[in-house]
């Protein structure tokens, strides 16, 4: 590989000034990104494209596991209806990317099998493309039917539709219509100019991930402004990350109770989900942790009553939390319905680009925690946990087994906050960020790699923001998962993988 | 089955007795409470500042309708402005939801704004049909948690249905995004007369931070009356079941 063609960021968060990233012809900028992506160690974190002044700016940014580096290049276009060669036709994975950069701006890509509509936002280019034409596949034949489901769903969820086309009870061919959560984040990241709307705009993008955007919008404002926080906070912030994990994962291991129809398992665990985020709220007065991210420094800094609290809570968790999943995963009733359900192969992991929980399921040992370390996980890297069936029992494991790692890593850490130096440093909203810089901050929340980032003008304000969940590609990992499936099993699948739909939607 | 006796009596009794009496964590982020007006200068530096202009100037207020309760105007002002962990935040006057300077009041319903037919019909039974309208997720896991095994709000007859047909009422989160706006309106459609109509979160009731979106809608809202307000970020569930048995004239 050629050197000066990219520009290699060895630290997850470190900013690069823009001029500094290579701009490359159409044709060098996708032989490299081939060439790049054909190493299995490698895959893309961001790809997008954003205006600026009379181009299209390109930016592709390639994460290596085992270098912990992330290859920045980029490539601009005059002409934005100019039809590219697409990436999808070699590399599936990066059908997402494509469909956005073609929904915002028209640009047209040649051999994608698929352009799309991802989430229709209000400033989309076809503005034909309405919530209601969406381009579903069919397949015409007398034997077939198709079953559609949603926006509003049976339960208390966030909307989204899901089209089928079943044989009989068997799912053929599932399609997942998003983009009734648009907001409009990005823009008004933009828009609202103003450090701290940005701050709770990040907490507002998935209410089950608060910590994890909170944390990558963080990280990449400190890295922007240059700014080092102490070692103390840092551990906070890790603590706070897995207590959002530990949450979320007991919870979701109540809801594949319900779902199976297991009430011993989903109440024990309802309760113990309620134990862990009352102690989110002990700590700092919200259950999901809003408040408690902030740049710079921290409204809530820890307290030894609380550490000691939250110890005592995690000991009683973790003790009946251990009780109640022993049970689950050996009785027979739970297992003929997890067991080979919903598999997701590596295969398809690798083909749709999954992240996070939908990748380690398939025995892919990918996390930002190992491979990108960020804030105390640079002096502490996480080991990832893996499962290898990739059906519901895999993703119900790899919760328990991630939920006991991390009570573990808590306990670890207090130990540390002990011996770090107090810091009551308070929060810091007025920060000078660097000028013409693009700087890409990754955090590893409970569902995978959630990144983050941004493109500063000549004052250092920011021009452009760019928000990536990790449902952003495991969505498309759900609809493989599901066929050959009894249709009846598709809310378990969906459950078990618990993917945002605001988050994709931004 | 021995192991799973060895569970149940672990587990014990999880739910809330009283609903109405819990006393929350200190640092619960509530009703806030103005002791003293802060000058001028003051009041300039913390209108600017508030993320969602929920800080009124004149005269000086908090308006929880549109509050993120980030509590950053306690941190500005702590011997003017305090947080209180008081949860019984809901009511059905848009009015009553601005905490006006030196009173400390709760934030009660106003008894003349609740339709007859709300009392009449849902007060043993009131079934509910949740839409989330661009809500990021966060009221929608406190709802659900309106109904589990801590705060079972099932023991009044309150309940989320799977379908608009079978309920009284609708529950918005979110602050109602135009991709929502259609599919709102025709699940509002759908439920039968007479209904209601709850906001639950800031998100609902002033659109909060997304407030000024091109991608919010919140037309539907201008159609209906609401009957009931239950602010937060996300609403408590104790906000939400409070609200509702005030509403249904249940509470003591």
């Amino acid at each position: 590989m050629n050197e000066k063609n990219y520009i290699e960021i060895l630290n997850n968060g470190s900013p690069v000034l823009l001029k500094n990233i290579p701009v490359l012809n159409y044709p060098d900028f996708y032989n490299l990104l081939k060439e790049m992506l054909s190493d299995p160690d490698s895959h893309c974190v961001a790809y997008y494209a954003f205006p600026v002044e009379n181009m299209l700016k390109f930016i592709c940014c390639i994460a290596n596991d085992k270098t912990s580096g992330i290859a920045v290049l980029s490539h601009e276009q005059k002409n934005h209806e100019i039809a590219l060669l697409s990436l999808t036709s070699e590399i599936f994975a990066m059908h997402v990317y494509e469909r956005e950069i073609h929904e915002n701006f028209g640009v047209q890509f040649r051999n994608h099998p698929w352009l799309k509509p991802i989430r229709y936002p209000s400033d989309r280019f076809y503005k034909g493309n309405v919530m209601n034409n969406y381009p579903f596949y069919q397949i015409e034949s007398e034997e077939l039917h198709e079953v559609g489901v949603g926006p509003v769903h049976a339960g208390v969820i966030e909307p989204g539709h899901f089209r089928f086309i079943c044989n009989g009870e068997k799912v053929l061919h599932l399609e997942i219509q998003l983009g009734y959560q648009h907001r409009g984040i990005e823009k008004l990241m933009i828009q609202k100019n103003d450090p701290f709307q940005r701050m709770i705009l990040s907490e507002s993008i998935a209410g089950d991930s608060v910590i994890a955007h909170g944390l990558a919008h963080t990280g990449l404002i400190e890295s922007l402004a240059e700014h080092n926080v102490s070692e103390r906070l840092q551990i906070e912030r890790n603590i706070a990350l897995e207590l959002e994990r530990i949450a979320i994962h007991i919870g979701d291991t109540a809801a594949l109770c319900m779902d199976v129809a297991y009430q011993l398992g989903q109440v024990v665990n309802e309760a113990l989900r309620t134990t862990i985020i009352n102690t989110t709220q002990l700590w700092c007065g919200n259950r999901f942790g809003k408040g408690l991210i902030r740049p710079g420094g921290s409204n809530y800094p820890s307290t030894d009553d609380f550490i000691k609290s939250m110890l005592s809570t995690l000991e009683e968790t973790l003790r009946r939390y251990e009780d109640i999943t022993d049970r689950i995963y050996s009785l027979p009733s739970v297992l003929s319905r997890f067991d080979g359900i919903g598999i997701l192969t590596q295969g398809q992991a690798k083909l749709t680009g999954a992240v996070g929980m939908a990748a380690r399921i398939t025995g892919i040992a990918r996390d930002i925690r190992k491979s990108h370390p960020f804030q105390y996980f640079r002096q502490h890297p996480v080991e990832p946990v893996t499962q290898i069936s990739g059906d519901v029992l895999a993703r119900g494991m790899l919760r328990n087994l991630e939920a006991r790692q991390s009570i573990g890593l808590i306990k670890q850490w207090t130990k540390k906050l002990n011996e770090a130096e107090e810091s009551n440093k308070k929060p810091d909203y007025n920060y000078k960020l660097q000028p013409e810089s693009f700087a890409i901050s990754l955090t590893e929340g409970w569902r995978g790699e959630v990144c983050h980032s941004a493109v500063t003008g000549k004052n250092g304000n920011i021009i452009h923001y760019k928000i990536k969940d990790p449902s952003f590609h495991n969505w498309m990992a759900l609809a493989l998962a599901v066929r050959n499936q009894e249709i009846s099993d598709f809310p378990v699948c969906n459950k078990s993988f618990n993917l945002s739909y605001c988050g994709n939607d931004l | 089955m021995f192991k799973e006796l060895k569970i149940i009596k672990q587990h014990g009794k999880q739910f809330v007795p009283d609903l109405t009496a819990v006393e929350l964590t200190p640092l619960f982020r509530g009703r806030p409470v103005i002791s003293s007006l802060p000058d001028n200068k003051e009041i300039e530096r913390v209108v600017r500042f508030c993320p969602t202009r929920a800080i009124l100037p004149e005269p000086f207020g908090i308006d929880l309708g549109k509050c993120v309760f980030c509590k950053e105007c306690q941190f500005m002002l702590p011997d003017k402005i305090v947080f209180t962990n008081d949860y019984k935040i809901a009511t059905n006057d848009r009015k009553r939801l601005v905490v006006q300077g030196g009173v400390d009041k709760t934030i009660e319903l106003n008894p003349d704004l609740v339709r007859r037919e709300i009392r009449k019909y849902f007060k043993n039974s009131l079934k509910l049909r949740q839409i989330s309208a661009a809500g990021d997720n966060s009221c929608e896991m406190e709802l659900n948690a309106s109904g589990n095994v801590n705060f079972d709000m099932g023991r009044y007859g309150i309940e989320f249905v799977a379908s608009p047909r079978h309920a009284d009422g609708i529950v918005i989160t979110g602050p109602i995004s135009e991709n929502m706006a259609e599919a709102t309106q025709i699940c509002y459609d759908a439920t039968p007369d007479p209904k209601i109509i709850i906001l639950v979160g800031t998100d609902a009731i002033s659109g909060g931070i997304f407030e000024g979106s091109q991608a919010v809608n919140r037309s539907f809202l201008d159609k209906y009356p609401v009957d009931l307000y239950v602010p937060g970020n996300p609403a408590h569930p104790l906000t939400f079941i409070n609200g509702i048995l005030s509403m249904l004239g249940k509470k003591k």
